[in-house]
Order: C-alpha cells, then structure tokens, then sequence
C-alpha cells in the first residue's frame, strides 16, 4: 500500500506535459462548451443520461398523463393496456408455476416460445391489479416528485442564498438564521407531518410542500459562493459602470455560480426520490387508492418468499432512478469544476505527440 | 473565545425556540387528536372527549398552548401522552435503544469508509478506484427499507437455513475466493505481475481457510479459542504497526509483539474474571478492563521506546484494546452453542425482528448470565448494523477520497516527499491528518441525524427506539410525545454542529472563531 514510487521525476515530466495537453485541448472554446465537453466524456454520466432519459419516456408513455381536473380531464391515453384501476382476472393455476398466484409473464428467452412481456409483465397483486401498472404509476410519481422538489428547492435555495449573500448585513442574519431553523429539523420529520397531511391531496402538493422544506443546503452553498464572487473585480468594474444590483445578480454573479447550483440540486434530487419512497413506506407520503414505488415495496415486503417480483421491480425502478440521478450529478461535478482533470491517456498522448511533431 | 460561546449558544437557543414553535403549531393544524373518537361509536364517547379535552388541554388555541408546553419543559414537566403515560419516561426508554442501534454501525461506517477512502485516493483512476465509486453510488441509492428485506430474506433466513448443514459448497469457496483475490490485489496495487500474485495468494488462502473451517464443521459450533485470539491478535498487530509506525520501527514492532503475547498471557485468568462477571456483571469492570489494556499498552511503548514515544506508545494502545476486545468476543462466543440449541432459539440464531430474545430475557432475570444477553443483543444487531452501515459507509469513501486527492496535490506534500520522507510518513502523517479535518463537520451532521435518522430502521427491524415514538406520535396526532422526540433531535443538531465547527477551528489553526463571522 506504501510502495514507494520509483519514478518521481519522470512523473513530474508527465505532468508538465499533461498540462499542455489538456490546455491545448480546450484552446479557443467558450466556459460553456468546455463543461459541455467535460460532461459528454465522463462516461458514466452519459450512460446514466440516456438510461434516465429513457425510463423517463418509458413510464409515462406506458402509463400515460393524467391532468386537469375530474370534470374537464385531459389525458393522453399510454400504451399499456392496464390502468391501475382495472381489476382484470387473477392467473393462477396451472398458468402459475409453484402454486403461486400472479406470476410474472415476462420472459427474456428468446428461445422459449413466450418471449415477450406477456399479459402481466411484473405480476399481478393481491386483488389482480396488472403489477407493471402499479409500478409505472409509482415510478412515474416518483420522478414527478424529485422533479418537483428539486425545481422548487432549488429555485428558492438559489433565490435565498443569492439575496442573503449579495446584500449582507441583517438581511443576510436574519435569512441565515431562518435556514439554521429549518436544518434543525430533520426532513423525514418534516416529510412525515406534511406528508400524513397532505399525502392523500395527491403527489404534486406533496412535493410542493416538501420542496418548501428543501432549500436550506443549497442556500448556503450559493450564499458563500456569492459572498466570495461580490468581491471580485469584475463585479466592481460592473458597478462602476453603473449596472443595477439585479444587473449584477443575474448577469454576472449567478453565471459564476452555476456550476454548484446545477450540481447541488442534482445531487438533492437522488436524494428527494428516496425521501418520498421512505414516506410511503412509513405510510405518510402517497396513500392508498393512489400507489408509490415506496407503497408497494411496503405492501409486498411480506411476500418476498413466495412471490419475489412484486418487492423486486418497484425497488429496481427507485435504484434505477436514483442511481442514474447521481451519476450525472457526479459527471455534472467534474464538468463544472475548474481544478479537475481529466485522466490523460495513453492515446492522447500519442496524439500529442504526433501534432508537436507535426 | 468565551463571547464567542456565548454567543453562538444564544442564537443556538432562539432557534430552537423558533422550530419547536414552528412545529407544534404544524402538528397542531395538521390533524385532530380527537378525530378518531369522534367517528367511534362508544357509548361513552362524548365522556371520553371531553376527558381528552382536558387532558390535552385541546381548548387552548395552539399558539399559547406552546408556551404553556415551554414553561413545562423548563420545569421537567414534559406532558403526557395521549395515554397518559409520562412523555419523559417514554423518551428516557427510548434514547439508549436508538443509541445502541445507530452508533455502532456509525462507528463501523466512519472506520471502513475512510479506510477504503483513503485506498481509493492513493490507486485514484484504478480498476479498483472506479469499481468502489461504482459501488459507493450505488450504496447513495439504496432504499433502506429495501436493503433491510433483502437482509432478512438472505442473510437471517438463508444463514439460518444453512447453519442447519453448515457446509461451504465448491460454487461458493470459488466465489468467495475470486472476492478476496479481487479485492486485494485492488487494494494493493502495483504492475501486472505483482497484482496476480497478491490475487491468487489472497485467493487460494481465503479458499483453504474457509475450507478448512467446513470441513472441521466449524460454524456449526463457531468458538474462538486461545489460537483463534493470538492469530487474529498477531494479524491486528500487523495492520496496526503498518499504518501506525512502519514494520521498521522497532520499538513499536515489539510492543505490538508483546501486547500479543500477554493476551496469551492473561486469556485463561481472565477467564475467572468472566466467570465472576457472569453472574455479578458490573459495567465499571469491563470499562475498567478497556482503559487497563490501553494503558498497560501504552506503559510498555513507553519503555520500549527510548526516543520518539508518542507513536510507539499509540501502537502498544491500540493493539492492547484490539486484543482485549479479542478475548472478550471470544468469552461471549462461548455462550454460542448452549444459546443456539436452547428451546427459544432453537437453531435459528440470526433473528429478523426485534432488539431481543422475549423468553430469554425472562429467563435471565432468574437465571443471571450476562455473556449470553450479550451474544443476544449483539445477533439481534447485526442486520441493522449491516444495513444502516452499508448506507452511509458510501458518504464517507467519497469524502475521505475527495479531501485526501486535495490535500494530495497540495505543495507541502511535495516538499515532505522531496526531502526524502517515506511515503507511508507522507500519506499518514502529513496528508491523512489534513483530509480528515473536514470529515468532523461530515461526522458532526451524521451523529445529529442518529435519533431523528433511525425511524425507517426502527420500523423495518421492530425496535422500540426514538423513530418508533415519533411514528406513533405523528399517527395518533400525539403532540407532547412528539415535540418530545423533536426537542431532543433540534437540541442535539444544533449542538453537534456548534461542537462542529469548534472542533474545526481546534484542529485546523487558519481558522479562527470568535473574530467577526
């Protein structure tokens, strides 16, 4: 573990030359495509873009979009077949291998005659609801809400941090001392009052209100940016030229202080899915008729033994989700940050030295 | 210094003041107490309302009902529950539960995730670096409530379903060898050859000894024994020299060796001891025992050391309590087999649910033995443990390798390699200390989150504990019950983050408290 390293000078050549190489690479291009440029190579990040993206679309195509109100409904009707309202017949029997009842129909041999999703995809439930339905309903909850909470926690983390770093002085205590408060209480015991409350109005007010509660990281992360980038010159010069304060505040700090905001709320959003599934678990986020990933993992946690499909999906789809949430939150991080460098290989340096020579 | 404190304890006060006003007024609108009795149909229900009433002083509007509540709590009158019992009694039953649940997989967690942290900061952009971000994200993503299932199903009911024939099959010594391979040579590293030849030999003996002990049908009745105590004790001394001093350092080689060699020493004395303490347990003893081996270990770094003690000395300390811990796990072991075939195990040693074994427990109030109400709480632990750990063991591999790649690259470990120091000196003491400065403001928010933190975990495993009282407060629209709970958890966040950023300002000399902000 300690091994000493046998070629230190050597490795300071590399570095001098690691540094020209990377300067060259981002040779004449603007802060934006840089990051731009930084994010579509963290391969894991792009990975996880286009595995969100497509579990995105997949959800809510499947189970289609529900708004407006009960008597002027606008839907667009998905391509399941199922809702989580139909109540088709239970399969059991002799279509059930083991005795069990609302066995799984998805079947990935493409060798065995029944390739294909089937009739129940993931199962059925208890009562013969289609369980693919079930879960696309929850999963489509469940990323409503980390949009939701994100979106506002972010909006209002930035709004507050930016005000209270800007301005200083007793607006700055007093917006401090109010963030102080509200980190005091622990967010699951924030989620379970709201949640018990407000839960059966439905997943939207559920993670407006829990949004409302999840600004207080993110402010002071932008406060303390703000209070370094008020400093810098170029804030004087746009002063002197006579820029208002919103000039300044949106023109020219917040540009300067986009990088974290983006990836903080990434960050904050993975965790958002998890806080909403562990308030349905508990039983005090979405309730009953309505289904979250959280829910049915809670409903089903007993029948794990006889029939594991109906605990394994919904906890795939929360993995699924969160996990690509925070790769592109980690790949956002080394796009954003300045000091981070990326690993030179063997071929770019190659490279390299093809064009000196050249 | 001191208007400083002063200071920050004032504020710290008005802001709990403003959240547990905040909350109570919440949990006042938020739902009705007297909700489900309105919709019973006793007989008695209008009483009983009205009793409640009282009780619960629901007449007085929320607002001033909280400073009614506030002036309680100063004078140690808490409230009472809906069902009349004390909310401090509740609470005061409560607390340890949660403390013993959460701190010892804190403590595993903090341990291992900066150990393999710190690993992954030296191999940074190795298989093994990627393979462990992998997997720490991974961990970030896990719902708890899903990991504790899985425990449940695999490692409770499958353990015990196998300890039934407790035979490792050739599919498993292969995988489990494959792991170990795998692992280690991940984590030390070096060119080709060198990782094949970790691999296979950290392989092949992971593979004997688990054969070994199969055959030998070892954990069908798993003892430890004297052998078991000094390999181990001899392995422990080995990793603690290495990261402590160096295999160089003599003086510090030999502590370890002799700290080893006196568990030995004293493993069959000490077993008289623990006959005593079977039936006359005193906590004091064993805290006693603890302090005792840290200082006989570091006595004997003292006169082993002639110059430069202070390192050696931490080794001899460590050690001791690593081999003293030793013998003490090795006594509860003891209690394995006649624990496991007693009536209300009945071979089923890993429980799913609960803090402890209902019949044995009442059987130990006749029958005093402390070593088996260890082993007890200790098998009723571990999937809790195994759970909350693996969750937020993942925090801290990032943080302990961001901060140490940052502290890696700064210049005065330049200087300290470029003037010849080792490169174990370099990492430990010059990079290792600095990175784990931040880490206390990480440590500070996780111990605030323990009470509150816990109520998922609680719930999964069936424990009594702080997040079980919460829950049922919130249900029952149990108001003094839960701002007890809140105003314990407020209280200890803002102040683990008070004793935060002192211990900052204590170890790191740049930063100052108590001039301006």
């Amino acid at each position: 573990m300690f091994g000493k390293k046998k070629n230190k000078d050597v490795e300071i050549v590399n570095e001098a030359n690691e540094n020209a190489i990377q300067n060259k690479e981002i040779d004449g291009l603007s802060q934006g495509q840089i990051v731009l440029r930084r994010f579509t190579r963290h391969r894991g990040a792009m990975i996880a873009l286009f595995t969100l993206i497509f579990l995105i679309l997949f959800v809510y195509s499947a189970s289609g979009i529900y708004l407006g109100s009960d008597k002027q409904p606008f839907t667009i009707q998905g391509w399941w077949h199922y809702k989580i309202t139909d109540h088709p017949m239970l399969v059991f029997g002799k279509d059930c291998p083991g005795g069990s009842t609302g066995c799984p129909s998805l079947n990935l041999n493409p060798f065995s005659g029944k390739f294909g999703f089937g009739d129940h995809p993931f199962g059925q439930d208890d009562i013969g609801r289609d369980y693919f339905a079930l879960a696309m309903r929850g999963a489509e909850q469940s990323i409503m809400i980390m949009f939701i909470i994100g979106g506002i926690g972010g909006l209002l983390g930035t709004v507050i941090g930016a005000i209270a770093g800007y301005f200083r002085g007793r607006l700055d205590g007093f917006l401090m001392r109010l963030t102080d408060l509200i980190i005091t209480i622990p967010s699951l015991i924030i989620g379970a009052v709201i949640g018990y409350k407000v839960g059966n109005l439905g997943v939207v007010v559920l993670g407006l209100y829990l949004g409302i509660f999840s600004w207080t990281g993110l402010a002071r992360l932008v406060r303390g940016e703000f209070l370094s980038l008020r400093e810098r010159e170029f804030v004087d010069a746009a002063r002197v030229a006579g820029a208002s304060n919103r000039r300044i505040i949106f023109k020219h700090i917040l540009p300067n202080a986009v990088g974290i905001i983006i990836v903080s709320v990434t960050l904050s959003m993975s965790g958002a899915i998890l806080l909403e599934t562990a308030l349905s678990y508990l039983g005090f986020g979405v309730v009953p008729p309505d289904v979250s990933l959280g829910s049915l993992i809670s409903n089903y946690q007993e029948s794990f033994a006889t029939r594991p499909w109906l605990f394994w999906w919904p906890g795939f789809f929360i993995i699924a989700i969160a996990l690509s949430v925070n790769f592109i939150g980690d790949g956002l991080r080394d796009a954003f940050d300045p000091r981070q460098r990326r690993r030179i290989s063997k071929k770019d340096r190659e490279n390299a030295k093809v064009a000196s020579k050249a | 210094m001191l208007t400083y404190l002063a200071r920050r304890i004032s504020q710290l006060i008005v802001i709990l003041l403003g959240s547990s006003f905040l909350v109570f007024n919440l949990e006042a609108i938020a739902g009705d107490p007297l909700e489900e009795l309105k919709t019973s149909s006793d007989p008695r229900k209008a009483q009983m309302i009205i009793d409640l009433t009282r009780k619960l002083d629901l007449n007085t509007p929320p607002p001033i009902r909280y400073f009614k509540w506030l002036g309680g709590i100063f004078t140690g009158h808490w409230g009472v529950t809906r069902d009349g019992q004390s909310v401090v009694a509740e609470i005061s039953q409560a607390i340890p539960t949660t403390v013993r649940l959460v701190l010892a997989a804190t403590i595993i967690a903090i341990l291992v995730g900066i150990a393999i942290g710190v690993v992954t900061a030296l191999r940074q952009y190795s298989r093994f670096d990627y393979a462990v971000t992998f997997i720490s994200f991974l961990f970030f993503s896990l719902p708890i409530f899903w990991v504790a299932v899985l425990l449940k199903q695999f490692f409770s009911i499958g353990f015990n379903d196998w300890l039934a024939d407790p035979q490792v099959t050739t599919p498993w010594l292969i995988f489990f060898g494959l792991l170990a391979g795998v692992f280690w040579a991940g984590v030390i590293g070096g060119d080709l050859k060198r990782v094949l030849t970790i691999g296979s030999v950290a392989g092949v003996s992971t593979v004997a000894i688990l054969w070994a002990l199969s055959v030998t049908k070892w954990f069908g009745s798993p003892t430890l024994g004297i052998f078991f105590v000094l390999g181990m004790g001899a392995g422990l001394a080995l990793l603690t020299t290495v990261a402590s001093t160096g295999l160089g350092n003599k003086p510090s080689r030999n502590t370890a060796i002799a700290m080893v060699v006196l568990g030995g020493v004293l493993y069959y004395p000490l077993q008289a001891l623990f006959a005593f303490l079977k039936t006359n347990y005193n906590g004091w003893i064993v805290v006693g025992l603890a302090f005792g081996a840290i200082g006989v270990g570091a006595l004997t770094g003292f006169f082993f050391a002639k110059e430069d003690r202070k390192p050696v000395m931490r080794t001899g300390a460590i050690v001791a309590f690593l081999v003293g811990l030793l013998i003490l796990l090795d006594r509860v072991m003891q209690e394995w087999s006649p624990y496991v075939n007693s009536d209300f195990v009945s071979n089923r040693p890993i429980p799913t649910l609960g803090q402890s074994n209902d019949e044995l427990v009442a059987q130990l109030d006749s029958h005093p033995n402390f070593w088996m109400g260890t082993l007890d709480s200790l098998l009723h632990i571990i999937l809790p443990t195994i759970a909350l750990t693996l969750i937020s063991f993942a925090g801290y591999v990032r943080y302990t390798r961001g901060n140490l790649l940052e502290v890696l690259n700064q210049d005065y470990i330049r200087t300290a390699r470029a003037k010849g120091l080792s490169e174990r000196t370099v990492i430990m003491r010059h990079a290792f200390r600095n990175s784990l400065i931040p880490l206390t403001t990480l440590m500070a928010w996780d111990f605030a989150g323990i009470l509150g933190g816990a109520i998922i975990t609680e719930s999964v495993f069936s424990w009594v504990g702080m997040g079980t009282l919460f829950r049922r407060a919130i249900v029952a629209f149990d108001l003094n019950l839960l701002m007890g709970v809140f105003l314990i958890t407020s209280t200890l966040a803002v102040l683990a983050n008070l004793a935060s950023d002192l211990l900052y300002s204590a170890l790191d000399p740049r930063i100052r408290v108590g001039n301006g902000n």
